[in-house]
């Protein structure tokens, strides 16, 4: 089966009744004519790196540019201090999202989720939320099918890249498989995770690529914060019975249909947004001296 | 087309997974492709990879994937120093192409023995790359599959020569281009075949009459699953 559009994959569950991540695993083990234990064998690797990419991180790398790195720290550092007024689990997501993604842009071993610049945002919410809570293996995994399974419709339906759709097809499609994934994770049904997903996305809808010197660096390191408290927020509005008034297949169209007629200067070309301010233009200036 | 892996995935050195993780793909291409490790190199970046390209490391990331290095190995960063110890001269330069991807590398490569290869590779978003040119031929091919390189003489049945050979390997052609650059000109084959060749096999195809060279790329090794239990999660 293609993972075509969400409704192909509600469909999918109801004719076979099966939960949203096996219909994924399926479809997976179809399109790549492997076995359920290769499929699963590899995503555990890929949760893996990711878990060693979290591990590793010291807040010591710099960036090629110099404006990246540390801010993980920096956040963990504030919120052991019982200072941050997000606390608790948000707080650890938001200084997961800076971690990772500053692994990142600082040339260290990560998992592009859906992309390396978005990279952050999926890991930051699991991570975080296995810290706190126990959860099996074989949940975190359902959770990763559940993830990539939205990445792909979003992929097929709008596209994920940001020189294609900006930072909404990176950031905002990362966002999604987050969403989806926590709900997953929170027993939610096929249902929750379509209008987690769709209200994850609507709210990021439009967010422009805007990369100063073409670097990812400022501002797609902040921005997976962004993404990944944006999914805490439609995951727990799912779970609490909200609803998406637009059905979540329309909102992806709606935002491809958005990033397909953004102006080409806000699709990672560096040429508009934070890349073309003066700080933005003077960074640039400075990379390109021998 | 896109896997589920290709979303979730891949694994990779960052920052940029077409900037990066592709870039390393390109060297990697390369090296098989010449068909041992590479001593000198001439690298020219065109477009956005000339523009962000060392902000990205991709200069770095092309020279691990010809050291023969995957897009997750740690030793990206420090690349130039592992050409170094490696035996590898490397130089670096921009290009200004026509009407080529943005992303776009062409790699100079010779070996030890004096074999010779430039291949021109764009790297398209997500780690995924298209081999444009080899040699100045125009070709496309992915690295999606296990993919032979054969250069031949222009003459009759050199093709079937090839064909009938895997065939006879229990090998199964995925896709195939034949071109020559005009009538009586060497010929460059470029097959795509699903399952994997032995050295030994590659070896044995080079010694068909009017071969002049058999190279191979074998794509990145899937895990087959072995020890995977789902009931220990």
């Amino acid at each position: 089966m293609a993972l075509d559009s969400m409704k192909e994959i509600f469909e999918a569950m109801e004719d076979q009744g099966l939960p949203f991540w096996e219909v994924i695993l399926r479809a997976d083990m179809e399109d790549r004519q492997v076995s359920r234990s290769q499929s699963m064998a590899k995503m555990l690797t890929v949760w893996q790196a990711m878990s060693e990419a979290a591990d590793n991180y010291s807040g010591r790398r710099r960036s090629a540019s110099g404006l990246v790195g540390g801010d993980g720290m920096k956040m963990r550092q504030y919120t052991l201090r019982g200072k941050a007024m997000t606390g608790g689990y948000v707080s650890e997501v938001i200084a997961e999202a800076l971690s990772m993604a500053e692994s990142n842009a600082c040339m260290c071993r990560i998992v592009a989720a859906p992309t390396a610049g978005a990279c952050g945002v999926l890991p930051a919410v699991m991570l975080s939320l296995c810290r706190r809570e126990k959860l099996t293996q074989h949940q975190i995994l359902e959770a990763l099918y559940v993830a990539s399974g939205i990445g792909a419709v979003i992929a097929h339906k709008a596209g994920i890249a940001g020189a294609s759709g900006g930072c909404q097809a990176e950031i905002g499609t990362a966002s999604a498989m987050a969403a989806g994934a926590l709900v997953a994770l929170r027993g939610g049904t096929g249902e929750q995770i379509g209008h987690g997903v769709a209200m994850a996305l609507k709210n990021l809808m439009g967010l422009v690529c805007d990369p100063v010197a073409g670097l990812v660096e400022v501002p797609c390191v902040k921005r997976n914060v962004i993404g990944a408290v944006n999914a805490v927020s439609a995951a727990d509005m799912a779970l609490a019975g909200i609803e998406s008034r637009i059905p979540v297949d329309e909102v992806i169209d709606a935002m491809g249909e958005v990033g397909r007629r953004m102006p080409v200067e806000f699709r990672e070309t560096a040429l508009g947004g934070l890349a073309a301010t003066p700080t933005g233009q003077a960074v640039k200036a400075r990379m390109q001296k021998p | 087309m896109l896997n589920l892996f290709d979303i979730l995935g891949p694994v990779m050195v960052g920052p940029s997974s077409s900037h990066t993780a592709g870039a390393v793909r390109i060297g990697l291409m390369a090296r098989s492709l010449l068909g041992e490790p590479p001593v000198e190199a001439a690298i020219h970046l065109h477009g956005s990879f000339a523009e962000t390209g060392s902000g990205h490391g991709t200069d770095r990331a092309l020279v691990a994937g010809l050291l023969g290095m995957q897009p997750d190995d740690l030793r990206i960063p420090g690349a130039a120093q592992e050409a170094e110890k490696a035996g590898l001269s490397v130089t670096i330069d921009t290009v200004n192409l026509r009407e080529a991807h943005p992303n776009t590398a062409i790699l100079e490569v010779r070996g030890a023995s004096g074999r010779t290869l430039e291949l021109q590779a764009a790297s398209l978003g997500g780690g995924r790359i298209m081999v444009n040119k080899l040699d100045g031929i125009e070709v496309s091919f992915s690295g999606a599959f296990n993919t032979l390189v054969v250069r031949s003489r222009d003459v009759n049945g050199v093709v079937s020569g090839v064909t009938s050979i895997l065939y006879q390997l229990g090998v199964n052609v995925a896709n195939m281009s034949v071109c020559r650059p005009k009538r009586g000109a060497d010929m460059l084959m470029v097959i795509e075949v699903d399952e994997h060749i032995k050295p030994s096999q590659v070896a044995f195809l080079n010694e068909l009459p009017n071969i002049i060279s058999v190279t191979y790329y074998d794509k990145e090794e899937e895990d087959d699953g072995t020890g995977f239990d789902e009931g220990d999660l």
